[in-house]
């Protein structure tokens, strides 16, 4: 059966008809997908684990004892379980183990644009690359073939272009693979005299991967027409940016794995034709070990190293023809994103923003908080970074800052590695003021369960972390839990809070609004009538309130009701009942 | 010959089920295909852009500057932010709809209102139509989207009926009439 489907789900299907048992994952764009799609299957487990090196553990504990098992997460996820990842490389796999990773060029949801190729490289770890749908799901499969091969966890890396464009992909039957478990000390205990013994076999396996490499169906020669003027050698997206421009009338080297890269096959295809170009996405990979192994190649002074590539990239660097381009004379606005109508975030970022709170800021859709109007957000660095950052602040500005610096942070970040940090405030007591705003879901990435939520990722009742006994049991005498859609307690708590000669926590809470249990209200409109246009409603950033003819409007298409607006309005303008049309 | 598609808009507009009409129906006509969008931060009201691209072969899955047959818009403005990946004999459809960006709202830019004329001038098929009263006549505003795909079925050389097909495919039995009445307003208005 053929299906037209996104790549994560290509790769979710692969790892099912690979026989993979045993998914856990933490949520990240671009990567999410592919566990959500995974979960959808009912003879497998799959979970979202708070973190990405708590997934990675659990997907290796599920391999020792047999059963396939993935772990999925995008780039920066891959800095959090890399610890896991060097010594699985060292210890290696009873069944497979496919780790996948989904870089994000040109950064559409991420806060870098770090290559994760490099991890590939430094674990020593093989990395497959697949370029559309069908080789996601062909290499998820081939990706357990080689893990247990070779002894070794497989990356399989997607980008934003392959993991969220659908392009039609065969679908195949499911096999089941079982390992037995037997006790290994020497290969499983890596203390220092069973790791001595493993690292030469790790380097023994890199050397038989490259000559699998030379040979392996991953890596193809494209023969051009007859052109040996020049070659190509791409891999991902940008190979089919490459035959986008050029179709079959450059000879191509197609590489579809990336760590170790192949070095004969390398040589041979840039014998064979006159100059020779590498055209990969980010940092300068191929083109590295191109020149280390002596070929001589273009590669970054041609091809950019930031942000994504297209047909277009391809197209400027060989000076081919400009197409026509419609240009208008007026400037159109931007449309950054934004907080939705209602969004519990917007009121606790009004409060801090009229305060003039310094605020550190975390990774979920509460970045907005750093848009105007709010302008509400200091800092935004990795997950969990705002409550370790605001207890170093606050070290280095004592009493100063405590009484006016704040963190932000969301129910899922800080459960992923917020914890830790909130550890350090207790325990090396910064009178730290530590907000975590919980909407009871993880938003960003599309609406995730998490261990605050009470459900799992099937949507079935599960374990559910306590938030205020939790501060409580980690040293924090003062949590409160506040409304964000009450301004006036949100205000009245932040003050006595950060007043407080100890640390605390602020919980705000209320779920987002996006949540389908959540019904709006009756949309609110302004009275005309009482509407002084003094733009104080304007001053909350609320995408329904739009300022037109001297009065404030509200769109009652996106208004939810949540009526926020107008605890703001000093005249009574805003009314719940919108008038009858006739 | 591949064919390139855009459908432009704000996020939260769903553009994703009129990519998903598009898709369904290509691959079942026997076409390569391919449909590129990207989701996370972009989709909280941000402007969004899905590419749909068929023929014999796909390889890109995105659409450059003047290389679109078609621009399906779902605001005014976002139709004028994306015309330059229009064709030069393109046909850009814009659903009239003003949604204000945040700039606009906190009055830090201004919304161009006249901007359809300024399209129509500089020699740019556009092809403009009120397709939210259009989605209401057929009993709802989110019908928007299955309005315009009625609206560009006009433009392809296959039978309406393969349209309503795809549409019955891929929506809830429940809101099918609703989206075949809202196809029917977008093809013959």
């Amino acid at each position: 059966m053929k299906e037209l489907m996104i790549g994560n789900k290509a790769i979710a299907r692969g790892l099912y008809e690979a026989g993979c048992a045993v998914i856990s994952s933490y949520p990240g764009t671009p990567s999410t997908e592919i566990t959500e799609f995974f979960s959808k299957y009912d003879d497998v487990y799959c979970e979202w684990a708070p973190n990405e090196k708590v997934a990675m553990e659990a997907a290796f504990g599920a391999a020792l004892r047999g059963k396939r098992s993935a772990c999925c997460m995008k780039h920066v996820g891959l800095n959090v379980a890399a610890d896991p990842l060097f010594t699985m490389s060292y210890t290696g796999v009873n069944a497979g183990i496919v780790i996948c990773v989904a870089d994000d060029p040109g950064m559409h949801s991420s806060q870098n644009e770090q290559d994760s190729r490099h991890y590939a490289i430094a674990a020593k770890v093989p990395m497959l690359e697949p370029s559309d749908s069908q080789e996601a799901l062909n290499f998820a499969k081939l990706a357990y073939e080689i893990s247990e091969e070779y002894d070794t966890p497989v990356f399989l890396k997607m980008c934003t272009r392959v993991a969220h464009s659908q392009s039609i992909a065969e679908l195949g039957e499911r096999k089941e693979v079982t390992k037995e478990y037997s006790k290994n000390p020497q290969k499983y205990i890596m203390a220092p005299a069973n790791a001595i013994r493993r690292h030469p076999f790790v380097e023994e396996r890199t050397k038989k991967l490259t000559e699998y490499a030379e040979t392996s169906p991953l890596n193809r020669i494209e023969d051009g027409d007859g052109n040996r003027d020049f070659g190509i050698i791409t891999s991902s997206t940008s190979y089919q940016y490459v035959k986008e421009t050029f179709g079959d009338s450059v000879s191509v080297l197609k590489l579809g794995m990336i760590n170790p890269l192949p070095v004969k096959l390398i040589q041979d295809f840039a014998a064979k034709v006159g100059k020779v170009y590498v055209i990969e996405e980010l940092d300068p990979i191929i083109e590295t070990h191109c020149k280390n192994i002596g070929v001589e190649v273009i590669g970054k002074d041609k091809f950019s190293i930031l942000g994504e590539f297209s047909q277009k990239s391809i197209e400027q660097a060989f000076d081919l023809a400009d197409k026509t381009v419609f240009r208008l004379d007026t400037d159109i606005p931007v449309r950054p994103p934004m907080m939705c109508s209602g969004c519990p975030h917007r009121g606790i970022f009004y409060v801090l923003s009229k305060n003039k709170i310094t605020v550190l800021g975390d990774i979920g859709c509460y970045t907005l908080g750093s848009a105007a109007p709010l302008n509400a957000l200091d800092m935004t660095l990795c997950m969990g970074a705002s409550v370790s950052g605001l207890h170093g602040y606050n070290k280095a500005g004592g009493a100063e800052t405590e009484s006016k610096t704040v963190c932000v942070i969301g129910d899922s970040t800080f459960m992923h590695s917020g914890i830790t940090g909130l550890v350090n405030i207790a325990y090396n007591g910064s009178n730290s003021t530590v907000i975590i705003l919980d909407n009871s879901i993880t938003g960003m990435t599309g609406h995730q369960q998490n261990p605050t939520t009470g459900y799992n990722i099937k949507g079935d009742p599960a374990g559910k972390v306590n938030l205020e006994a939790l501060c409580h049991s980690i040293g924090i005498n003062s949590v409160r839990v506040v409304d964000p859609y009450n301004l006036e307690e949100c205000e009245k708590v932040l003050k006595e809070e950060l007043a407080k000669n100890e640390p605390s926590v602020i919980i705000s809470r209320r779920p987002c609004v996006l949540l389908k249990y959540v019904k709006p209200k009756k949309p609110l409109w302004v009275n005309p009538e009482k509407c002084r246009g003094c733009k104080k409603c304007m001053k909350f950033g609320c995408p329904s309130i739009s300022f037109r003819d001297g009065h404030a409007v509200v769109d009652t298409t996106l208004c939810v009701g949540c009526g926020v607006c107008a605890q703001l309005c000093p005249f009574d303008a805003f009314e719940s009942e919108v008038p009858c049309n006739d | 010959m591949t064919k390139n598609i855009m459908i432009v808009g704000v996020g939260g507009q769903g553009s994703l089920l009129a990519s998903k009409l598009l898709g369904r129906l290509l691959v079942d006509e026997g076409y390569d295909v391919k449909v590129s969008e990207v989701h996370g931060m972009s989709q909280r009201g941000g402007s969004v852009v899905t590419y749909v691209r068929f023929g014999d072969k796909v390889y890109s899955p995105v659409i450059e500057n003047g290389e679109a047959d078609f621009i399906v818009s779902f605001e005014k403005i976002e139709a004028a932010r994306y015309v330059q990946n229009l064709k030069e004999d393109g046909t850009i459809i814009v659903n009239t709809q003003q949604i204000d960006p945040m700039p606009v709202i906190i009055g830090a830019a201004t919304y161009p209102e006249d901007i359809i004329s300024e399209m129509k001038d500089k020699g740019i098929h556009v092809d403009d139509i009120d397709a939210l009263a259009l989605a209401n006549e057929a009993g709802s505003s989110k019908a928007c989207n299955i309005v315009l795909m009625g609206r560009l079925a006009k433009y392809f050389d296959m039978p309406k009926e393969k349209w309503l097909a795809a549409i019955e495919k891929i929506v809830k039995p429940q809101f099918v009439e609703i989206n075949k009445k809202a196809f029917d307003l977008g093809y013959n208005c």
